[in-house]
């Protein structure tokens, strides 16, 4: 077993259906040519007002500072296929995502990362939401192997995408090299098909 | 066996599987634009690998371009310089580059079907989430990450999980003044911003039919909005009129060759899907969003929902959409005050936008408080200015701009300023999407953002300029 499989953290609970992203990282910060400068823009517009000074958003709270998983509501990550959303997250802290169900682009682009997205029922997560608001404290213990998520002595289970749970049980959730190693099996897929020549 | 265009596509392009269960699927054309991709050079330049087949990528630059002036240096430095980085990039590698001097610059879901590169049959990715757009030709076109970016330049191909399909049929005849918008933003409505989340999309039906190409890039192009991560129509003699005698469609015997191959695509009569939804089409009115996602959409006619009638967390959905839209349950839209009037985008930002638009304001100004933009998305399709676009829009009260994403994400210096409100023509009314925090969309058609920029409020284009008289 590799060390993808089991993880540990501290939790936060960032309340909210459908939340896209552009509310992640608003569009400003993809003015960027690497994603190395990302993690302080998380979820900016929600986190401070137009003179930059602090709503009091939760991901603020000390309490819940250095928290690593995140737990959220359903359609995570949806619009944009911007890879900076879940870059933003990864450098911001997390390394981890819960939710009741992900955009699939947003999931797609967060195994690739490395950072598994959960899938976990509306009362497990509603129960979950409110134990991580009473224990900022107590650390989560997530099992990829067995699906389960142990926090405060409770039990949670959750799903993955089969193909995204796979990778991290073999380590290989950044598919480049395996991709990489067809190269005759991509030259006669690009040969037998009849593409017209498209250069200008 | 009987297959739809999904699994033809699909099975023409698989490399093979892969260990995790995926599998490794052929890409035939990579689009890449500024703003997901010089990362992705980055990283090959990091891991020391190089581009596999230059000739399948083309870029061109849209994001943050600027539609005022366009000569470089920008005067954004930070836009400068992502233009700069994928300018070396490309030439670096080979990569044929549309750059704003080129005659072909635009946005990339615009230029590449208007050069033919979107063929029907192949398998297109971009690092852009409406490169479902190009799926109106009747190929399987995908957003992808910047990683995936990445996977493509040194590969071309992507790791994959194939997805279902969905056949959307919208039966009947449209009622004037209703449009290929209101169409896309009915669905969305209907089946929920992620009601499409592991489904590819097959629009069909007699309203799709005899829809032109442009309006079914349209449609296609919001597919992602209700979770689809692309949505496709099946080619027909529609199709293959529009890539006739595109620069790089094959021309003469080639190009009937290709018709042959292109119409062999098209899901089978018999092909069976997982699942089908009718859509009654003659019963949509033109569209409009009253929150903060584009499934929150309702007729011209209603009246905004009142989340009292909803539970839960769509309840808190619905109620945290107005307090933030300023909007009132159960008040009409009809009548709601817009500052910003912006047509343009990927969604509906085509020649044929234009015109439609063109032809029905002609002797209206808009409204005096009314800031109105329209934005080409590409320099081809502001090409006809000397055949009098612009002046029609500029003696309306138009701006008329140079080509880009311009206000739909407000990457440049188009942005609404402090909590205005925008009629859009584009495809994302997210919280602060156009560039202000605090900044209100409202979704709808291009001819109804006039509509609205004249009226100086949201209104019924059919009532505004006679349209159910006239067509």
């Amino acid at each position: 077993m590799n060390d993808l499989v089991k993880r540990s953290g501290r939790g936060i609970y960032v309340q909210g259906n459908d939340i896209d992203t552009d509310r992640i990282i608003p569009a400003r910060f993809l003015k960027c040519v690497t994603f190395d400068e990302l993690g302080p823009a998380l979820f900016y517009d929600e986190r401070f007002d137009t003179q930059d000074v602090s709503k009091g958003h939760i991901l603020d709270a000390p309490a819940h500072q250095g928290a690593s998983v995140m737990i959220s509501d359903a359609n995570f990550g949806c619009g944009s296929s911007r890879e900076h959303a879940p870059q933003a997250l990864q450098k911001f802290g997390f390394e981890v995502i819960i939710a009741e169900s992900f955009a699939e682009i947003f999931q797609g682009n967060c195994t690739t990362l490395g950072m598994p997205c959960l899938v976990m029922d509306k009362a497990q997560r509603k129960a979950l939401a409110s134990l991580v608001g009473h224990h900022p404290d107590a650390e989560f213990l997530i099992d990829l192997q067995a699906q389960t998520l142990t926090f405060a002595n409770e039990r949670f289970s959750f799903t993955m995408k089969d193909s995204s749970r796979e990778a991290f049980l073999t380590g290989r959730y950044d598919p480049l090299d395996e991709l990489l190693v067809a190269h005759e099996a991509i030259q006669a897929v690009a040969a037998r098909l009849h593409y017209s020549d498209q250069s200008g | 066996m009987a297959k739809n265009l999904y699994q033809k596509v699909w099975a023409d392009h698989l490399v093979g599987p892969l260990e995790n269960g995926q599998f490794q699927v052929f890409m035939g054309l990579h689009l890449i634009h500024e703003v997901t991709s010089p990362q992705a050079f980055g990283m090959l330049k990091a891991e020391g690998r190089h581009v596999f087949h230059p000739g399948r990528t083309f870029a061109t630059v849209d994001h943050i371009i600027p539609t005022d002036d366009q000569r470089r240096p920008f005067s954004d430095p930070m836009a400068e310089r992502m233009m700069a980085v994928l300018s070396d990039a490309t030439e670096m590698h080979g990569i044929e580059f549309f750059q704003p001097n080129s005659g072909s610059q635009g946005i990339v879901h615009v230029v590449g079907p208007e050069l033919g590169l979107t063929q029907p049959g192949i398998t297109i990715c971009c690092g852009d989430s409406h490169t479902s757009t190009h799926g109106a030709f009747g190929c399987i076109a995908l957003g992808i990450g910047t990683s995936q970016v990445r996977d493509v330049l040194a590969s071309q191909t992507l790791a994959m999980d194939p997805l279902k399909v969905r056949r959307i049929e919208v039966t009947g005849q449209l009622a004037p003044g209703v449009t290929a918008k209101d169409v896309t933003l009915h669905i969305i409505r209907i089946l929920g911003v992620n009601g499409g989340v592991g489904y590819a999309y097959e629009y069909a039906g007699d309203v799709i039919d005899v829809m032109t190409m442009e309006e079914r890039m349209t449609v296609c192009n919001m597919s992602i909005e209700g979770g689809a991560r692309c949505g496709y129509i099946n080619p027909d003699q529609t199709t293959f009129e529009y890539l006739k005698g595109r620069e790089r469609v094959p021309s003469g015997a080639g190009f009937e060759q290709a018709v042959i191959r292109w119409a062999g695509y098209a899901s089978d009569p018999d092909a069976s899907y997982d699942d089908v939804v009718v859509i009654d089409g003659s019963a949509i009115e033109p569209t409009v969003t009253w929150g903060v996602t584009p499934g929150q959409a309702l007729g011209i006619s209603e009246r905004i929902p009142d989340p009292a009638a909803a539970e839960g967390l769509d309840q808190e959905l619905m109620t945290d959409a107005l307090r933030y839209m300023q909007l009132e349950a159960d008040a009409p839209i009809k009548g709601t005050k817009v500052d910003v009037a912006f047509i343009g985008s990927c969604t509906n930002g085509r020649l044929s936008d234009f015109q439609a638009v063109a032809a029905a304001i002609q002797g209206y100004k808009v409204a005096p408080d009314v800031r109105a933009i329209a934005v080409p998305g590409s320099v081809r399709c502001a090409a006809p200015e000397e055949e009098g676009l612009a002046d029609i829009f500029k003696d309306a009260g138009f701006e008329w701009r140079l080509a880009g994403c311009s206000m739909c994400l407000a990457m440049n210096a188009d942005k609404l300023v402090g909590d205005e409100v925008c009629a859009s023509s584009s495809n994302r009314n997210f919280m602060g999407r156009q560039g202000s925090s605090s900044g209100r969309t409202i979704l709808m058609s291009p001819i109804m953002v006039a509509a609205a920029a004249i009226q100086g409020a949201v209104a019924d284009a059919r009532e505004v300029f006679q349209l159910e008289k006239t067509s």
